[in-house]
């Protein structure tokens, strides 16, 4: 912990403020990602969780506030520059978003398509796919159309085609919420196994508290808008605060 | 009372039309999108041809049957009526100017409305709803040019070749009604028909029609792009899109009589 104060982080969010007309969800939200931690982000449904990942990879543009990722400022970035900055970021949406239209094997090669320079060094993209779709095990999916596919099934090719470009970055929204419990940990054991293999920073936002203790070396709770309250698991769940207890009881 | 009813109803209607305006300006600042990254790379050649073909694919069947109908229903209708005047012979100059400078464009391009138009916003407005576009820009895609240019492109490519399609089954027929009820041969009837038409006749329809095309992926797109949340949102982006390309049709085919009507 006290080893991770001095390191640069990858990511840095600054007095984030977003508001939708008089909703107003995020009112200062501040948040470091140190390199190779997995930091948990914790609150309740509706409180701003998916937007400030948004805001991160610029699919919601903040009202105030600065965020930097590998220190380059995300706001003020171009599009040619967002995009390559992207290339290093994956993003796990919160209801998978594969492309209904395409087979497993198109949706994993879209990533792809415009990054054909990131690629040469790699084998090529059939053993890339391949490669992606067994990290998890869902070899024999590869010709099947995201319908065909069960919930947690879904989840998976969309884990796999967050990471198809082997990024720095993982941002994982709510990745085990709608799952029973043991796909849940499967893909939780997934996210660790990945995290080791290629030494990702991740940020994961969950409303899982067995998915938290796991996983997280740091945790974040986001109460009101803001961080309300940081810690490991261990000092948040022996909290006394009653607004940080609410999250730990079952 | 009634006065306050009064100022309630006008306070709607002037809301209502506010919107509408408001909404015509964000579908002209879409279509300014467009014309801005229509011409600049990266082009998504594959997914055009893709487009192309799905839209021409799906739509070849229904534009046959609706264009083999309405020349012959039109045939047969006007029978009568030009009998009345011995004037039959001048059925076959008469079935094809109408049909090539008006009826078969608008017919056709109301069908592909309802056909392709509404296909368009209920795709993308499901694909952004199920946050499948912001996906694709996350992925370093712009979805701007793969899904609305494309779209938009195709329709545009495609409507006018379909209509040249749906016009000449029109004809065919008509030419059969005449080939049964009035004893014309198909190569008089055709002779006839060929003689009617004028490049004047011809060139000003497929320019409309390229226009028709137009206006049917740009509402459909701007429809489905920017759908609100919610799978009502869905339902709701792709019937507007219906209505609003309807409008648009005929306000286009108002302008384009007006126009032909000063250059020809
Ligand atoms: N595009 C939008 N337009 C208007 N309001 C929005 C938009 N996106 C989110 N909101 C509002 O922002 C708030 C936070 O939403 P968000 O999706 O971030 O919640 P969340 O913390 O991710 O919740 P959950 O755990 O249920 O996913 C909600 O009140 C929502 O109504
Ligand atoms: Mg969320």
């Amino acid at each position: 912990m006290n080893s991770e104060k001095n390191k640069k982080p990858v990511l840095e969010l600054k007095n984030l403020h977003k508001s939708f007309g008089d909703n107003h969800v995020l009112k200062g939200f501040n948040l470091k990602l140190f390199e190779g931690e997995n930091l948990v982000i914790m609150g309740k449904s509706g409180s701003g969780k998916s937007v400030m990942v948004k805001c991160l990879v610029g699919l919601i543009q903040p009202d105030k506030g600065s965020i930097t990722i590998n220190d380059e400022d995300i706001i003020t970035l171009g599009h040619k520059e967002l995009d390559i900055l992207r290339t290093e970021i994956g993003f796990l949406f919160q209801g998978s978003a594969l492309y209904d239209s395409m087979t497993v094997r198109e949706n994993l090669e879209f990533p792809l398509r415009r990054h054909k320079d990131k690629i040469e060094n790699f084998q090529g993209t059939e053993i890339l796919v391949k490669e992606a779709l067994e990290n998890v095990g869902l070899s024999n999916a590869i010709d099947l159309m995201p319908a065909e596919l069960s919930g947690g099934m879904q989840r998976r090719v969309a884990l796999a085609r967050a990471l198809i470009l082997k990024p720095k970055i993982i941002m994982y929204d709510e990745p085990t919420t709608g799952l029973d419990p043991i796909t849940a940990k499967e893909i939780i054991l997934l996210m660790r196994n990945i995290q080791k293999k290629y030494h990702t920073s991740s940020l994961i936002i969950t409303h899982d508290v067995d998915c938290a203790r796991v996983i997280s070396n740091r945790m974040i709770l986001l109460v009101d808008g803001i961080n309300y309250a940081e810690g490991s698991f261990e000092e948040l769940s022996n909290s006394s605060d009653p607004q940080v207890q609410a999250f730990f009881k079952n | 009372m009634i006065f306050q009813l009064l100022m309630d109803k006008t306070s709607t209607i002037l809301t209502r039309t506010k919107s509408f305006f408001a909404e015509i300006g964000d579908m002209t600042l879409f279509a300014g999108r467009f014309f801005r990254e229509v011409f600049s790379p990266p082009f998504e050649f594959t997914e055009l041809l893709r487009q192309c073909y799905n839209m021409g694919n799906r739509s070849l069947l229904l534009v046959g049957v609706t264009g083999f109908i309405l020349g012959l229903v039109f045939t047969l209708q006007s029978r009568p009526t030009l009998m009345q005047f011995g004037a039959q012979s001048w059925m076959a100059s008469m079935v094809s100017l109408s049909i090539v400078r008006e009826i078969g464009p608008v017919i056709i391009a109301l069908i592909c409305a309802g056909r392709i138009g509404s296909g368009i916003g209920a795709e993308l407005g499901s694909m952004r709803v199920t946050e499948q576009i912001d996906a694709m820009e996350v992925s370093g895609t712009n979805p701007f040019k793969y899904l609305v240019i494309t779209r938009i492109v195709a329709t545009t490519l495609m409507l006018p070749l379909l209509i040249i399609m749906g016009d000449t089954i029109a004809l065919l027929g008509s030419a059969i009604v005449e080939n049964l009820k009035g004893d014309v041969s198909f190569l008089l009837y055709f002779n006839q028909v060929f003689d009617a038409l004028r490049f004047s006749d011809i060139l000003p329809a497929t320019v409309k029609s390229v226009f028709f095309g137009f206006a049917i992926g740009l509402v459909g797109c701007y429809k489905g792009y920017n759908c609100s949340k919610g799978t009502v949102g869905v339902g709701e982006a792709s019937n507007s899109a219906v209505v609003y390309i309807s409008m648009l049709l005929f306000v286009i085919d108002f302008i384009a009589v007006f126009v032909t009507d000063i250059f020809f």
